[in-house]
């Protein structure tokens, strides 16, 4: 059996993972931020 | 640690942290990956399919890691009731649930061309679904507990209970006669019966994933921590 289609899905499966998982955590990280930074400046 | 309880002070140290370790933990996963992709060589007996070790050994060590974490985060909040203790345990669960996602996915698709099949009910791989689990109700619980504006405590006690798993997925390679191979790396011990040119660019995306891991738990708790000041200067807006 060639092993390199499922060493391709393994590789691009953790690329997904990993980088879907970094964007979902940072994205939400700056729009709290940006919000309680905005709600700061206000008197 | 009550020297980081307070917000302001651990922001201050995990503002620039979130960022070089999310960067130099990125940097090591693309050059140990691409090692083990296109340098390191063949296994005897596995042949090209150990280039997928790379990415499901650190997905395994991770995925125990991440509810290590949740187990000491819970410990801290329910004994000396630190105040970031249960926003580290929320910000553990979904890169932890994510990695052990990786490691169940990534190992079916190393045992379809190794032992000829995606998958075994045996104990490693078993516990190791087992802890998949107990990360999605560790998700649910401290979210339907946070929304009824509750201190965490049941979902702190849930990350002791489920810390049990840990020593089963640990030792299961021991305890019964598995599939899955037994342990061939122990850090403790300072023992490898791996050869270099495939222990190194192993441990490199281990440490890689590890930087990267500690990135995206910054990234939630500063995301929680934000969004608590803006939930709290709403109120004081509101009661004004």
């Amino acid at each position: 059996m060639n092993p390199w289609p499922f060493i391709v899905a393994a590789y691009a499966l953790t690329a997904l993972g990993t980088i879907g998982l970094t964007l979902w955590s940072w994205v939400p990280m700056r729009r709290a931020e940006a919000e309680a930074a905005k709600l700061s400046e206000r008197p | 640690m009550h020297v980081y309880a307070n917000p302001a002070r651990f922001l201050k140290i995990a503002r620039p942290l979130t960022a070089w370790l999310g960067w130099t933990g990125a940097a090591l996963i693309l050059v140990a990956l691409a090692y083990g992709l296109f340098a390191a060589p063949p296994e005897r007996l596995q042949g090209e399919s150990v280039r997928i070790l790379y990415v499901h050994v650190p997905a395994a060590w991770l995925g125990m890691a991440g509810w290590t974490g949740i187990a000491v985060a819970s410990l801290m909040q329910l004994v000396w009731r630190h105040p970031l203790a249960a926003v580290a345990g929320r910000a553990l669960a979904v890169p932890g649930a994510v990695f052990a996602a990786i490691c169940l996915a990534t190992g079916s698709l190393w045992g379809r061309p190794t032992w000829g099949t995606y998958w075994e009910w045996d104990g490693r791989m078993t516990s190791m679904l087992v802890m998949f689990f107990l990360y999605l109700g560790y998700i649910a619980l401290a979210g339907a507990e946070k929304e009824k504006g509750a201190e965490g405590r049941l979902t702190a006690i849930f990350g002791l209970v489920g810390a049990a798993n840990l020593p089963i997925i640990h030792y299961s390679v021991t305890w019964w006669n598995t599939l899955h191979q037994g342990q061939s790396l122990s850090i403790i011990r300072g023992r490898s019966t791996i050869d270099a040119s495939m222990l190194w660019p192993l441990l490199g995306a281990a440490l890689g994933f590890s930087l990267l891991f500690g990135a995206v738990v910054l990234m939630r708790m500063r995301a929680e921590l934000a969004r608590n000041k803006v939930e709290a200067r709403l109120k004081r807006l509101a009661a004004a």
